[in-house]
């Protein structure tokens, strides 16, 4: 019996493990479909609308990668995953990038093997509690019962931010965020906190949203970006350089309008070479010479994709705030494309 | 001298292996140890190479790093800055607290559910029929679950305490209060309480061993007082009188040593966002405690009823035949043979009971799963080490457990001699 088990739970860190030779890439063309892991559900970032579509600022990036590796935005498998099961899924294969409002950190990029490939949302973590309660800082919250995602840097911030400011409080760890939404709209907990984008996005899926208020503390950095596993140094790149043309893409000012117009040839090289009328970037890339241009198709250049997403127009409504161009006062800045 | 046996000494042969009966279970027991073999090194081997491959080692080093994750429920001095080896304590601990819980609740359940199945009383027995039926054919993380909704949607909120025109109000004389983040009891507090008594890392409380001290020495001098009158009233054939004497040596040496402690109740009083003084019984604990209780304890019930069923009618009729009443004859007659039957059986749902604890996750419970299993192995990325940790202390856990109640069971079951 003792034998059994020993050898099932080896078995099953075998499967967990086990990794196919081909590159990413091959496989991704062979299986032509993209598997990419998303949240369970954040409106605005990821989420399936009412006809079963996966919707959303980080959904947007697969299908940009699904586009310019395979030619087709809607050729992926979106696989669910929570803050405990990513890694693991991400690891063992049975995804092949992460988008999911994952922050970017040392140990995550160097000790567990996976490598960022960019940040597509610059987030901070906020707190949200209820208006009745008549808190205006996150210092008044002395002994509250907080709410939180369990398997992310959050829990880490928010330990450190009471360590720190001297206070106790007392812990729910919630598996996903619909279910930390139903703890806390039930008053299980007085304070919600996660990213404050992905507050935003809870609070507006609120019956109430102006019952409720964000505070105005953001107790950490979070750069969100998309991951891939560590050692497929060319998945890795195309992962990158898809993001960066997207964003490179805003700044050039080509948006989905005139993305056939400019593609034709304009006078400005940098648009020429993004776009493959012009150099050989796609092949360095082991693409085509219109992956990016397929990239933007896909949902439009970086600040199209925000506005359509999570922009103030939307029910989310975050300003671009960091997530400008570096042109505008914010922090997207791609490296140019030569 | 040699004695010839006269049959002619066949010579061995290769062959012999396969055809010859005495040597076949041999080859072929060997051959399938063999192919075991081989596939335990194929996974081995697999997994060096996959670990490898991912540039992983393996390593149990970071047990003693800074876990940084805080931990509601902590029956032992546990902060953010501790290591992940403490954080795994603690939820061990937090396992066992709740296995405990849950087996005591279970086996009361169980059993009074039992033998009102089997009573005479139509509707007694249809309604233990319904429940056994429910409980145990809807899956127990549905039970937690549901549990867990009722406790945080139905009760009301700490605030809705606060005020004039309060909502809700504390039960039991003020003492009690119930919430949607859990139930708030009073806790004992002692003015002149002994101090902890530190081992290492570990903090011992010398009221509580003190106080248990005088209890289990009082059971045991009373006992003495009871055994002592039984020899007298069977060499007299009278019986001295004793409650008075039992009550004296129960009470007084407990009552005396609360008042020397100072002993007193704190009530949990409602302050900034919380009820805070008193012990809080968590959402998650109670929602995994009820939870688990009434499942398991639907099949204790049926366990209980198969018992008592597998005792011959005989011999009750044999007990009433000596004038015994039916109490006595259930608890003197039926129920100790009833156990032999019951005991085995019950010591696979206590199993079951902790290892059902690791369903904790669900509802936020921070057991083992949730601590080593949860959180270390996701802010670390120890899986491999994790998993094999936690399975590990699964199996000691249960291995204990069986080993106790084997060792009850040998002494409850039948004696041949």
């Amino acid at each position: 019996m003792k034998k059994t088990v020993f050898l099932s739970s080896l078995a099953v860190a075998a499967l967990a493990t086990g990794m196919a030779s081909a590159t990413t890439l091959e496989d991704v063309q062979a299986r032509g479909t993209l598997n990419c892991g998303v949240s369970t559900g954040v409106n605005g970032f990821s989420a399936p609308d009412a006809n079963g579509v996966w919707q959303g600022f980080d959904v947007a990036v697969c299908r940009a990668v699904a586009a310019a590796v395979l030619g087709d935005p809607m050729a992926v498998n979106f696989v669910p995953t929570t803050g405990q099961t990513r890694f693991t899924a991400l690891a063992s294969g049975e995804i092949d990038m992460l988008a999911r409002n994952t922050t970017w950190t040392f140990s995550r990029d160097v000790d567990l093997g996976f490598t960022f490939v960019g940040v597509n949302y610059y987030d901070g973590q906020g707190f949200m509690v209820p208006r009745e309660l008549g808190v205006s800082s996150a210092t008044e919250l002395e002994g509250a019962t907080v709410c939180i995602q369990t398997g992310t840097t959050t829990e880490l911030n928010l330990a450190d931010f009471f360590r720190v400011n001297n206070m106790s409080y007392e812990p729910v760890p919630i598996e996903t965020n619909a279910e930390a939404q139903q703890q806390y709209l039930a008053g299980a907990c007085d304070v919600y906190t996660t990213d404050a984008s992905g507050l935003a996005a809870t609070r507006a899926s609120f019956e109430a949203p102006g019952d409720h208020v964000i505070l105005p503390e953001i107790i950490s950095k979070e750069p969100l970006g998309p991951v891939v596993r560590h050692g497929d140094d060319q998945w890795a790149d195309i992962g990158r350089w898809t993001l960066n043309a997207l964003i490179a893409a805003e700044e050039l000012g080509v948006t989905s309008a005139n993305l056939e117009q400019m593609a034709a040839g304009t006078n400005n090289p940098e648009i020429n070479r993004l776009l493959g009328s012009e150099g050989s970037l796609g092949e360095m890339l082991g693409l085509d010479a219109e992956w990016a241009r397929r990239a933007i198709a896909a949902g439009g250049n970086y600040g199209e994709i925000f506005a359509a997403t999570i922009g103030e127009s939307t029910p989310i409504g975050l300003a671009r705030g960091l997530n400008a161009q570096w042109t505008q006062g914010g922090l997207m800045y791609a490296p140019p494309f030569r | 001298m040699a004695i010839d046996s006269g049959a002619p000494k066949e010579s061995f042969r290769l062959s012999m292996l396969l055809y010859d009966t005495r040597y076949r279970s041999i080859t072929i027991q060997i051959f399938a140890l063999f192919m075991l073999m081989l596939g335990a090194a194929w996974l081995v081997d697999n997994t060096v190479r996959n670990l490898a491959a991912l540039g992983k080692d393996f390593s149990f080093d970071f047990l003693w790093n800074t876990s940084g994750y805080d931990i509601s429920q902590r029956p032992l001095e546990y902060d953010s800055t501790s290591t992940h080896s403490r954080a795994a304590i603690v939820g061990l601990l937090n396992t066992l607290i709740l296995a405990v819980m849950a087996c005591a609740t279970a086996t009361v359940i169980g059993v009074v559910a039992g033998v009102l199945r089997l009573s005479n009383n139509w509707i007694v027995a249809k309604l233990m029929t319904v429940y056994i039926e429910t409980f145990r054919n809807v899956p127990v993380l549905i039970w937690i679950i549901v549990t867990s909704a009722v406790m945080s949607e139905s009760m009301p909120a700490p605030r809705d305490f606060r005020g004039e025109d309060a909502t809700a109000s504390m039960q039991l004389f003020d003492s009690i209060a119930i919430t949607n983040r859990g139930v708030y009891v009073p806790s004992p507090l002692f003015e002149r309480g002994l101090p902890d008594l530190t081992l290492g890392s570990l903090a011992l409380s010398l009221n509580a061993i003190a106080f248990l001290v005088v209890v289990i020495a009082s059971i045991w001098i009373n006992r003495r007082l009871v055994a002592n009158a039984t020899r007298v009233q069977n060499e007299t054939g009278v019986r001295p009188r004793t409650w008075w004497k039992s009550l004296l040596i129960l009470f007084v040496p407990a009552i005396a040593l609360l008042v020397a402690l100072g002993f007193h109740l704190e009530y949990p009083e409602l302050r900034g966002f919380n009820f805070s003084g008193g012990i809080q019984m968590r959402n998650s604990l109670i929602a995994m405690w009820i939870g688990l209780s009434i499942y398991t304890a639907a099949f204790i019930a049926e366990i209980v009823r198969a018992g008592i069923m597998a005792i011959s009618k005989g011999q009750t009729e044999a007990a009433f035949a000596l004038g015994l009443q039916p109490g006595r004859t259930m608890r003197l007659v039926i129920l100790p043979q009833a156990l032999r039957v019951i005991v085995p059986p019950l010591i696979s749902q206590y199993l079951n009971i902790t290892k059902n604890t690791s369903l904790g996750l669900a509802v936020g419970y921070m057991d083992l799963r949730s601590t080593l299993g949860g959180i270390t192995i996701n802010q670390t990325g120890r899986e491999l080490e994790g998993m094999l940790l936690m399975m590990l202390i699964y199996l000691a856990i249960s291995l204990l457990i069986s080993g106790v109640m084997n060792y009850y069971n040998n002494r409850v079951k039948l004696k041949e001699r």
